[in-house]
């Protein structure tokens, strides 16, 4: 399993102003701490960035691999912004990753820097008219963009589908349609599709002591589908890990031993799989 | 061979909750199946529609649902004992709606006092609605809590910003609250826990998942209805389990469609027609969807409803 650290966004106030005073303190002091916690690439999230965003991007590749040997993966929608973060990007460390490519037009420039620069692509399993139904819907897109990846001269081997986590306390039933993507994409081709989510999308708009949970067991479950990576904090990841077996054991029927657990897991499981209808307080009921 | 209608059987059932005192009591909910469906289980309980009153003229309304009330509407207790008597409702929602700020801004104390006026007059369950401001409801719906105190009414809205006093209030005087969220199934879900949470019984609550008209929205309250009650039966979710409230007649009664003359919009026909049929349509679609209890206003529109609900049942 592949952890890209999640914690250097521009929402985050922290590294939006860092960002802007081109501060390294707190970027670096991040980005450690997401390699010490076990994250396999730092991803940079930088928005939008139409103006500067070519300047802004070079400054986080090589900020963030001054003091980290770890590939990058260049968070963006503006293209010149990710080919100016590639052509600083140190591949000594690894190759790079791009997020994102999708089955919008506007896209597809993405994956000729993918091909030019060896990268990684994510292609994230939208098109242009709004968000998929289902898991059906999903494997269509991803077919699309696995047939312009090989056009553009994208092997499979580097594109990571995405099936788009969407939040749970507002699109539940999407929790396990994006499962049921993970594991159909895995289908698409041999040897099997790579796949990554933004995890934490799943717990937004959720109280702030409920993601955590939501988070773990929402990627534990993912896992469980053969997820390959996951955008996430790695922190919290390694937690999960530590909790797998007993949410294993939950799914298999059993009983653990820490009956306070086994109801958070129940509950929350519940949850994932809509045998229960989301509300902030469902811990509680 | 002869016929066999598939059945469902459902694991949940939705709250029997009764509402007013005495003879003219009466009860919605109760049913274990999905609206209509008594051929899979029970449904002891007709949907109840109410009649809509107001504290204040209705100087808003259109012509054609203001002209059936014309002879009683300067008189909250008129009005009622209009709906009561002539037009034989089975209950009646006040609308407390010149509280509003924006309106004629009534005091609490008032709206206390046509709370009581109207309760003397009539014997048929009361429910007692603010302005829908959730500031000012606060303070005005527990007055009219205070001053219905054990009659057993219906008090609403309660909502996210102001349950709590409203919520403490009718737990205090023994009524039953409406709790309204804006169309979103897992806020109604959480409002209806943070109210038990205070100690109010689940028992005691109608879910309002908000209401829109044919036209302007009706869809989404549908689903989020339909869900709601599909998390009732199917899941045996006990916080989905209140009955439904339909508020239809304020979302109904100022849509264009109800309003546009004919001189305007010859092709639309009668306007008279449109809006009756309007509310009426409105207000079948939610009882398909799930919905106990409909305010209503205009009489030939409930007289419809009436006789689609004894068709269905």
């Amino acid at each position: 399993m592949l952890i890209i650290g999640e914690k250097l966004s521009i929402i985050a106030k922290r590294v939006r102003e860092a960002m802007m005073k081109k501060d390294k303190g707190p970027i670096q002091e991040i980005a450690t701490r997401q390699w010490k916690e076990g994250s396999g690439v730092i991803d940079a999230n930088i928005g939008p960035a139409e103006d500067g965003g070519e300047d802004l991007m070079q400054w986080m590749v090589t900020t963030i691999q001054e003091v980290v040997p770890l590939p990058v993966c260049l968070d963006t929608t503006n293209a010149s912004a990710i080919e100016a973060g590639l052509k600083v990007h140190n591949n000594q460390w690894g190759r790079p990753l791009i997020n994102s490519t999708s089955n919008d037009p506007e896209r597809f420039p993405i994956l000729e820097l993918g091909a030019k620069y060896k990268a990684y692509v994510i292609g994230l399993t939208v098109g242009k008219g709004g968000l998929p139904a289902d898991a059906g819907e999903r494997a269509a897109i991803a077919a699309d963009i696995m047939a312009r990846a090989m056009e553009y001269g994208v092997p499979l081997e580097d594109l990571y589908l995405d099936p788009l986590v969407l939040q749970i306390a507002t699109s539940q039933d999407h929790a396990l349609k994006v499962i049921e993507a993970v594991k159909m994409f895995q289908e698409m081709n041999d040897p099997p599709m790579k796949t990554v989510v933004g995890l934490s999308n799943i717990s937004n708009g959720c109280p702030k002591h409920v993601r955590p949970i939501l988070n773990k067991y929402y990627f534990l479950m993912l896992m469980n589908a053969g997820l390959t990576s996951a955008i996430a904090d790695a922190h919290e990841m390694a937690e999960a890990m530590s909790e797998k077996k007993l949410l294993d054991d939950v799914l298999a029927g059993k009983t653990i031993d820490n009956p306070a657990k086994m109801t958070e897991i129940t509950k929350t499981l519940d949850v994932i799989m809509g045998k229960t209808l989301y509300a902030h307080s469902y811990l509680e009921m | 061979m002869a016929f066999t209608p598939a059945k469902e059987t459902y694991s949940g059932k939705v709250y029997s909750v009764a509402i007013g005192t005495g003879e003219g009591t009466g009860t919605v909910g109760g049913e274990n199946v999905l609206p209509f469906h008594s051929f899979e289980g029970a449904a002891p309980n007709r949907p109840v529609i109410a009649f809509e009153i107001q504290d204040v003229p209705p100087a808003d309304w259109p012509e054609s649902v203001k002209k059936p009330f014309e002879a009683v509407s300067d008189d909250p207790v008129k009005w009622a004992r209009f709906c009561q008597d002539e037009l034989k409702a089975k209950a009646i929602a006040l609308r407390l709606v010149g509280t509003h700020p924006d309106r004629e801004n009534r005091s609490a104390e008032d709206a206390a006092k046509t709370v009581k006026d109207v309760l003397a007059a009539v014997n048929v369950p009361l429910i007692i609605l603010g302005s829908n401001h959730a500031e000012k409801d606060a303070p005005v719906l527990v007055a009219a809590s205070e001053a219905a105190k054990d009659k057993n009414c219906v008090i609403g809205k309660a909502q996210e910003a102001n349950y709590k006093t409203i919520a403490a209030a009718a737990m205090a005087n023994n009524h039953k609250i409406i709790a309204m969220s804006e169309l979103d199934i897992n806020l109604s879900k959480q409002l209806n826990i943070l109210i038990t949470q205070m100690g109010f019984e689940k028992e005691r609550l109608i879910t309002d998942p908000m209401c829109s008209a044919l036209g302007y929205g009706l869809e989404y309250t549908y689903s989020v209805m339909e869900r709601i009650r599909l998390a009732a039966l199917t899941q045996n979710d006990a916080t989905m389990q209140p009955p439904m409230l339909g508020d239809i007649g304020m979302y109904v009664w100022k849509v264009k469609e109800t309003q546009a003359p004919e001189a305007d919009l010859p092709h639309w026909g009668s306007l008279e027609e449109r809006g009756i049929a309007w509310e009426a349509v409105t207000a079948t679609a939610l009882l398909v969807a799930g919905a106990e209890l409909l305010i209503m206003r205009h009489p030939k529109a409930v007289e419809e409803v009436q006789k689609t609900i004894e068709e269905l049942i």
